[in-house]
Order: structure tokens, then sequence, then C-alpha cells
């Protein structure tokens, strides 16, 4: 939760991350991604880590993001 | 975006004419669990933020939008300062 942040942020929700290995163990550091489907905690999600993509997701030009969830994971379906 | 701590500032007169005006800190990137991780990095302020407090940073060329027009020659930027964070692992 941020009050005091950079214009373009208004109203964007900011959701903590932990990117993940394909067998679900934690890879590397948790960040921060603007929420661009509505996604909550515990989901697993599809997250660009593009400052032009996630700007993208908040509609609005040269917002200051570098990463945005983009969709939720149904599932993943991986062939040994 | 990462979380961080500021942990210091830095004052440096000689510079690109673009960073005129523009105030630099360290900061220090936090895991959730606020524990430090990874080294102290010098990040431009978009904010208002200060020594001590909790932000959050977006690294990369985007740390220069707050400064739109002007394209200033940075590489990470604090864009907000945390009110509080929860994680449920």
């Amino acid at each position: 939760m941020s009050t005091q942040k950079h214009r373009t942020f208004e109203s964007a929700k900011l959701l903590l991350v932990q990117p993940l290995n394909a067998d679900d163990t934690a890879r590397g550091a948790a960040l921060l991604a603007v929420d661009g489907v509505g996604a909550g905690v515990h989901e697993k999600v599809l997250v660009v880590i593009e400052g032009r993509a996630a700007g993208e997701i908040l509609g609005r030009k040269a917002a200051p993001v570098d990463a945005a969830i983009v969709g939720i994971i149904d599932s993943v379906d991986i062939q040994p | 975006m990462q979380l961080a701590r500021v942990i210091g500032n830095v004052v440096v007169t000689r510079k690109d004419e673009n960073l005129v005006g523009i105030k630099l800190l360290i900061v220090q990137p936090l895991s959730p669990e606020r524990e430090p991780v990874g080294r102290p990095l010098v990040a431009a302020d978009a904010v208002g933020a200060g020594v001590g407090e909790e932000v959050f940073f977006v690294r990369g060329k985007e740390a220069s939008f707050p400064f739109y027009p002007e394209e200033p020659a940075l590489d990470a930027g604090i864009v907000g300062i945390v009110d509080h964070w929860t994680v449920e692992r």
C-alpha cells in the first residue's frame, strides 16, 4: 500500500509477486507488479517484466513501471 | 518494481545538465520479510522520499519518466513511498 507515489500510479493496484520455477519453487527475489487483471493473493499469474509492456497496462504514457501482471494462470502443462 | 529502504543520499555537484535538480538517494533493496537483498544502489527520487523510509523503485529507462519530457540519464528511480505491505506465504 502506497499513498505517496507518482501520479501515473493513481488507482493502480500493486501486488508483491514471487517468480516461480517450473516446479513451483521460488526463483529469485520477489518484486512489485501493477495488476492489470484483478489478481489476488495466492493466485498464480503471468507477469511481464519489461517497461513498455507494463506501461501499456496502465494505459498512460510514460508511466514509470517495469513489471505488470497480465494474466491469471489456470494451469501449466509441462511435458518431460 | 522492488521494495527498498532509503539508507543515504548522494551529493553530486558536477553532473550531466539533465540531472540538475534531481535528488539522488541510496536504496537498499528489501525482501518481503524486510531483509536486505542484493547490493545498495543509487536511485533518483520522484516522490520526495527521505532517509529511513520504505519505498519502491523502478529499474531501467522508466526511471526517467517522472521527469518527462526531459529525459535524464537514469537507470533507477523511486516512484512511491510505501505505507505498508503484507505477505501471505
